[in-house]
């Protein structure tokens, strides 16, 4: 009885998907296809870039409000310098950009500006929250600043290869989706830096007092966080062909759905990458078929607090004892 | 003539169980009414459990409660509260940055018909209670002002507001002065006056017959047996209710022969953070040797968890002063460079620094020594378990596996888990700061063998300690500090109790 309870506990997520799954599939032939699949996925793939980032973050017991603009930038930059380089006037020189150049260069402005929150929040201890609601605001203003308000478009196949290509019959995103969640797993459970992310959220005081170094886990934290969004970003403007400079608004909400309904712990210290991985199919799959069936965009919306609030509960009972 | 006693709460067949785990198992207790009860255990027996039952904080188990033979339920401590039931964690549950009065009366605050607070009223009402309690703070100190001791009085004020008829005190003197536990204790006898029944755990055997009127035994979740004759009942017929068995209870230390010098410090000082011109911690030189076991003791607030928490690297921009391991110096940054040259720090407090209560013991015992458990760049838990099953074996830890969540041990149980921590790092030098905190009478002996065991292995180790016998039987020198700075130094032929006292205070 006991060990029937706690299986059903231990899956309820995948119990809660496979329910979804089946009801969308009896009330839409649509939805059990194999086109329907790759298309969910290829949209899914974005927010679980993020959202394993964003479990780390929460883990620590912090939280980063700047994924979506920092999504938006660093696929700008990448665009930008792919279509038109970067052109140095005072120094009269012009460097133009690869696809490889100018994907790496959307990694590290996101790595970097990840950086920066990691920095405000150990150096200057300004609360996450604050931190990273200063990022999204400052990120925002630099998307637009860099693209002048218009989207960029026109970037060529090969960068297009990256959001709609495919490979050995899978979607390209999904490959990159795929490889992101497996490093993530083995980062959190298999390495020293996982662990320490799991102690600092489980008790920073203690996890201070045994030699670990908060201040660089953390900064690495929100630096990983920083490049996983660029990762997403990049995967979105390939998937556009354009970098939209109003891209990513809101993204934050879906990643931090995502990580609640897979179980992990706002307090921190408890909680896991695959847990995300779930919470963001279901609500992938949620999102998708809604469309499917028609359902007022206006509903939608409700819904998916239904489900978010739900889904914590479901969790506040299963761990009574914590706050 | 001996008068029937007055039972005023009665548990009955009491069963508890966590998942697998046997906390309770078919318990009965009788608390008599005006009465200071005292229930003794060793660490694990169940006295936490079984306390959290009768305050309703746990609602689920099997057997029944009656209160004054009525058969109560209680979903929450709010209930048992209403019933006349209060519960005084170890933990305390005050909001710092609220005032006493507020504390007080949170959650019952008064009010005029427009929802208006009337602060004046509480003011004047918590004056009152704690006037009761001999106490007479001003109502209005933010309570995050207030000593551990004065907190604790504060928890009894709220209890006395509600007009707790039984007070459950779970070790309320483990972390406060001898000072403060002689007032504590005059508040028991106060509230006894008042009819009020007291219910009260605690691993200081000594202190118990100062205030106890019966004791009752818990043994692996069991009630073993109970004493209603305190005049004439001894220490050791306490240890043989607790323990089941005769245990030596005198710690004699084993001689070690010193090796060389380990650990020197030199003019170590630290100045407060706000004052510079004022010390924590001033003028520190001492050195301890390889096998020796020096014992700090002070009073309160003399500032022996700064010291400690300087030499570890807690303060390094601050404080002043060279630290020499194997007559070498070392700088002394942060915690890691503290472990990396060999020091190890078992914290005061084991909840709060000492653990990360969610985790397995298998983590936490690994956490400062990750290292040893990483095998071809990644944690490995096959080598995390035979570590922590090493030290489970050899300090005899309580727990199903070692797999279990560090929470859901009982608090002596958990100071053994942080002990386990420090030795697998392999410390040269080991700082104890109360060691023994909350553990019963048989792990203290596990742990002076234990601390004497360590110094036999060449390690030099300082523990710092406020129970004067204590410190006496298990250090081979005693330095004392008061005031932020030493102000006696004793071996083990000329230290007594007095002298040591005296030094202290001065
Ligand atoms: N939430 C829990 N989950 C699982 N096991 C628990 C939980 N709480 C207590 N236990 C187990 O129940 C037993 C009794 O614990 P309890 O805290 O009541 O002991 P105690 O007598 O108060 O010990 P101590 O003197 O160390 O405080 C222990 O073996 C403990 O590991
Ligand atoms: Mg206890």
């Amino acid at each position: 009885m006991t060990d029937l309870k706690s299986i059903l506990v231990k899956f309820q997520s995948i119990i809660a998907l496979l329910v979804l799954c089946v009801v969308l599939t009896i009330l839409s032939d649509k939805f059990f296809t194999l086109e329907n699949g790759w298309n969910i996925a290829r949209q899914i793939s974005i927010n679980v870039c993020i959202s394993v980032g964003m479990t780390m973050v929460i883990l620590t017991k912090g939280i980063d409000l700047s994924v979506g603009s920092i999504l938006a930038f660093s696929g700008a930059i990448a665009a930008g310098l792919l279509k038109y380089g970067l052109e140095i006037p005072s120094m009269n020189t012009y460097i133009g950009f690869t696809v490889f150049g100018a994907i790496l260069a959307g990694l590290t402005v996101g790595g970097g500006l990840g950086v920066l929150n990691g920095w405000m929040i150990t150096r200057f201890k300004v609360p996450p929250f604050v931190a990273t609601l200063a990022m999204l605001a400052i990120a925002r203003g630099a998307t637009m600043l860099w693209t002048g308000g218009f989207p960029i478009t026109g970037l060529g196949a090969d960068f297009a290869i990256i959001g709609t290509g495919w490979f050995l019959g899978i979607p390209m995103p999904v490959w990159i989706t795929v490889i992101v969640v497996v490093l993530a797993v083995i980062l959190t459970k298999k390495t020293k830096f996982g662990r320490h992310i799991y102690a600092i959220g489980g008790n920073e005081s203690a996890a201070r007092l045994s030699g670990i170094n908060i201040n660089k886990i953390k900064t690495w934290v929100y630096a990983i966080a920083g490049i996983l969004a660029a990762v997403g970003g990049i995967i979105l403007t390939a998937r556009l062909d354009s970098a939209q400079p109003n891209a990513g608004m809101s993204y934050e909400l879906d990643s931090i759905a995502a990580v609640v309904i897979g179980g992990t712990s706002l307090s921190g210290g408890r909680g896991s990458i695959m847990g995300t991985v779930q919470g963001a199919l279901i609500i992938g799959v949620l999102n998708s078929g809604l469309v499917l069936l028609n359902v007022s965009p206006f509903w939608q919306q409700i819904i998916k607090g239904v489900v978010i609030l739900l889904a914590v509960i479901m969790d506040r009972l299963n761990h009574p004892n914590e706050d | 003539m001996k008068d029937q006693p007055n039972i005023i709460l009665q548990a009955k067949n009491i069963t508890k169980r966590f998942g697998g785990v046997i906390a309770l198992d078919n318990v009965n207790l009788d608390v008599h009414l005006g009465k200071v009860n005292v229930i003794v255990g060793e660490n694990g027996a169940g006295k936490s459990t079984l306390m959290k039952i009768l305050s309703g904080v746990y609602p689920e188990y099997e057997g029944e409660l009656l209160l004054n033979n009525e058969q109560v339920n209680f979903n929450n401590p709010k209930e048992a509260m209403r019933k006349g039931i209060a519960i005084i964690h170890q933990e305390l549950n005050l909001i710092p940055y609220l005032s006493i009065a507020e504390n007080i009366f949170l959650g019952r605050e008064i009010h005029n018909a427009f929802g208006i607070l009337d602060s004046r009223q509480m003011v004047k009402q918590t004056k009152k209670l704690l006037e009761r309690l001999d106490c007479y703070l001003n109502p209005k100190t933010l309570v995050s002002e207030l000593r551990v001791g004065e907190q604790q009085l504060i928890e009894i004020a709220k209890a006395l507001l509600e007009d707790a008829k039984i007070v459950i005190m779970d070790e309320p003197t483990s972390a406060i002065s001898d000072t403060e536990v002689e007032s504590l204790f005059k508040i028991i006898a106060n509230l006894k006056k008042h009819n009020v029944s007291i219910l009260y755990i605690s691993h200081k055997l000594d202190e118990l017959f100062l205030i106890a009127d019966r004791f009752i035994g818990l043994r692996d979740g069991k009630t073993v047996g109970t004493i209603e004759q305190v005049e004439g009942a001894t220490k050791d017929d306490l240890i043989r209710l607790m323990v089941g068995r005769d245990i030596k209870n005198i710690y004699e230390k084993d001689a070690v022969t010193f090796g060389d010098e380990i650990l020197k410090v030199k003019d170590i000082c630290l100045p407060k953070a706000t004052n510079k011109s004022c010390f924590l911690i001033e003028n520190i030189n001492f050195s301890v040797r390889k096998g020796e076991v020096l014992g700090l003791f002070g009073l309160m607030g003399a500032g022996r968890t700064e010291l400690l928490e300087t030499l570890f690297g807690l303060h390094p921009k601050i404080m002043t002063g060279s630290v020499f391991i194997d007559n070498k110096e070392v700088k002394i940054k942060s915690v890691m460079d503290a472990i990396q040259n060999g020091m190890g720090l078992v914290p005061e407090n084991r909840k709060e620094d000492g653990l990360v209560l969610p985790m397995e013991i298998s983590k936490n015992v690994s956490m400062a020594c990750v290292d040893k458990v990483v095998k071809n760049g990644f944690l490995n838990s096959e080598l995390e378990s035979l570590l922590s099953k090493k030290y489970i074996e050899s300090l005899n830890i309580k727990t199903p596996s070692e797999k279990q969540l560090s929470k859901n041990l009982s608090g002596g149980n958990q100071q053994k888990v942080v002990l386990a921590k420090w030795l697998a790092t392999n410390p040269k030098v080991l700082f104890l700061d109360e060691p023994t905190r909350g553990i019963d009478v048989n792990a203290k002996n596990e742990i002076y063998h234990l601390i004497n065991t360590l110094a036999k292995e060449g390690l030099g180790i300082v523990v710092v300690s406020s129970e004067l016998p204590e410190i006496m039987a298990i250090s081979d020198r005693i330095l004392v500090l008061s005031n932020s700075k030493i102000s006696g130094e004793f071996n083990q032929g000329n230290a007594n109790e007095e002298a040591i006292m005296k030094a202290a205070t001065a």
